[in-house]
């Protein structure tokens, strides 16, 4: 009545740009989401890259000195006077090593052949071994490569006096976790959980605030679509998700020197699909409920923890009794997490993660029907 | 066009009712109002008030019975309903956290106002309300008088046919809810039907048609001074005591 209404499309676009708009002054003046939007993906890369990385001071190594000559003496004074190694000299059997390693005692084990000493000396080449606890990546490798440095600074000592090459060849072995896995797999891992709570927690509660204030009401009783509204509600959170993925990207590229292997159109196409399956279940929680407070909780129990457990990077689902594996297959975020670990670390392209994608459709376009269909239009 | 005074009827109800389950929260209302007219819905808590309004307003779906609304088919033509009236519901439903401007230019906006229309609207409304020193205020900061004068003034920035207020009064004194009436003859002056639910049995009388509903029907329809007269009531409060003497759902 005060516009033509002949062309509801134009209505029904300027409706969304005043819509979103609002719904960015709500993102913008609450302190709270602000903090929860930029402040938890920073904390988070920061917490797994750093605190659980560099913490390594004092770690109690073992040394399995067999050798008790000039050259391993001279190895273990030098490892006592770092500050990163707290050394137990013992001669402990295989089983008893493989026991600390098991009650999390110790980090590292060095241990040096019987002849260490002897076969540097006339076969110009000695083997030291490093076994470490790989169950935490990245410890393991920083531990090892500081008691590398420290033999292959004496390796140099040595050629110093001697102009000849001796050779001390560290083996190293990474038990429990001989790959690796973590130490590059907690990112994915990270912009997994990120998405997931910015877009389920985000939406369902600023859907839920509107039943609560009681402003949907006037929302519905006016003669905007309400499925423009949920698209309003949905334009932000994406955006803003899309814009924390670049933030977390940059952070590990330049923070943590994580390589991005893959392509990078790859990873925000597969990220914008597992973005709009997050929406959905936010859109869902908020069918479900009156109340923000239980937004929140199913949001935080519901879709977090899940996503913590399941998805792999914290806790490896190989090592999972079947059931939960068989759990962990509904969890979107598992899917992808596989698909942002094959772009960004194995450098892979569509061909290798399609099924992924599909599965992720699937749960995509089946959260939407049942969401969209428990949608009310009406307030019963 | 209607029997009364020849004037347009712009709400018209036969037997509108809306059950719960076996709950029957409104029983077969059957009423009509006028345009310009200020219709006030009275009842006690759980009469069935809301509910009433709720369906006029396409917010929910009646059980059975015909309504039209500005002409307008409750059941088929939702769309066009919803076009042509304004609400303010129970809870003040302005958003806080949005400043006076905001909101007046958010709430025009989906009413689909254009920028034009918005810009003018905006400005003699903020005038009117004398908020001109205000409009960059947080809605959240305003006393809720001055809260509720604006979300009436936004309920009616689309110049709708009818605007339907639900208990709009709640919890303000009785000057603010004076000069609260004072908008609302503004707006009735100016044409706009207004349905409005209350309990305040002084705001009442400030209507110029008065339904009673008890336990889910309209138990009498008049106006004020007739009902005065039928009852030998002093005020509207001693007509409402007779009335709901019977009620059951309140006990």
């Amino acid at each position: 009545m005060q516009k033509p209404t002949n062309s509801p499309f134009s209505i029904f676009n300027s409706q969304l740009i005043t819509f979103i708009r609002k719904e960015f002054y709500h993102v913008f003046r609450d302190s709270k989401t602000l903090l929860m939007l930029f402040g938890l993906p920073i904390i988070m890369i920061t917490l797994f890259g750093f605190a659980l990385t560099n913490e390594i001071k004092n770690s109690r190594i073992v040394i399995c000195d067999n050798a008790k000559d000039k050259a391993s003496q001279r190895i273990i004074t030098q490892l006592e006077a770092s500050k990163y190694f707290e050394i137990e000299k013992t001669l402990w059997s295989h089983t008893q090593i493989e026991d600390a390693f098991r009650s999390g005692r110790i980090k590292l084990v060095v241990v040096f052949p019987a002849n260490f000493y002897y076969e540097l000396m006339h076969l110009k080449k000695a083997q030291i071994q490093i076994l470490a606890d790989a169950s935490d990546p990245n410890t393991a490798t920083t531990l090892t490569s500081y008691v590398s440095t420290i033999v292959s600074d004496y390796q140099k000592e040595l050629m110093q006096d001697n102009k000849f090459p001796y050779q001390i060849i560290p083996v190293t072995r990474m038990l429990y976790n001989p790959e690796l896995k973590g130490a590059t797999n907690f990112v994915p891992g990270v912009i997994s959980l990120v998405l997931m709570l910015i877009c389920v927690m985000m939406t369902s509660v600023s859907i839920v605030r509107e039943k609560e204030k009681g402003t949907m009401e006037i929302l519905l009783v006016s003669p905007m679509n309400p499925f423009l509204v949920i698209i309003a509600k949905a334009v932000p959170y994406f955006i803003l998700s899309l814009i924390n993925l670049t933030v977390i990207l940059v952070m590990s590229v330049y923070l943590l020197d994580l390589p991005l292997n893959g392509n990078i159109g790859l990873l925000y196409f597969e990220s914008s699909l597992f973005i709009i399956t997050a929406l959905s279940l936010g859109l869902l929680i908020s069918n479900s409920t009156d109340s923000q407070q239980t937004a929140m909780l199913i949001s935080l129990m519901g879709m977090l923890i899940p996503t913590m457990l399941f998805t792999g990077f914290l806790y490896p689902l190989e090592n999972m009794p079947l059931p939960l594996r068989i759990i962990a297959n509904i969890v979107p975020s598992k899917w992808y997490y596989i698909i942002v670990k094959s772009i960004m670390i194995k450098g892979l392209g569509f061909s290798a993660i399609w099924k992924e994608s599909l599965i992720l459709c699937f749960m995509t376009f089946f959260l939407l029907m049942v969401s969209v269909r428990k949608f009310k239009i009406r307030l019963e | 066009m209607s029997i009364l005074n020849n004037k347009e009827v712009v709400i018209k109800t036969e037997k509108l009712t809306k059950r719960f389950g076996d709950f029957v929260a409104t029983n077969e209302i059957t009423f009509e109002v006028q345009a310009g007219e200020i219709f006030g819905f009275l009842g006690a808590n759980g009469a069935g008030k809301t509910t009433a309004m709720r369906m006029l307003c396409g917010l929910s779906k009646p059980s059975s019975g015909k309504a039209t609304i500005a002409g307008f088919d409750i059941y088929k033509q939702t769309e066009s309903i919803k076009k042509n009236i304004g609400y303010m519901s129970q809870k003040f439903s302005l958003y806080e956290d949005l400043n006076i401007l905001e909101n007046i230019r958010f709430f025009g906006g989906i009413y689909g106002l254009s920028n034009q229309q918005l810009k003018q609207k905006s400005d003699t409304l903020i005038e009117e309300l004398g908020l001109q020193h205000e409009t960059k205020k947080l809605v959240g900061s305003l006393p809720l008088g001055w809260k509720q004068k604006l979300a009436f003034s936004v309920a009616i920035i689309h110049d709708p046919k009818i605007v339907f207020l639900d208990e709009p009064t709640g919890g303000v004194d009785p000057i603010t809810r004076r000069q609260f009436w004072d908008l609302i003859y503004e707006a009735a002056d100016s044409g706009i039907t207004v349905f409005v639910t209350t309990h305040y049995m002084d705001e009442a009388e400030y209507c110029n048609r008065i339904s009673m509903m008890v336990d889910g029907v309209i138990k009498a329809l008049d106006t004020p001074t007739n009902f005065k007269q039928q009852y030998s009531a002093k005020s509207m409060d001693e007509v409402f005591f007779e009335l709901a003497r019977g009620a059951q759902r309140n006990e």
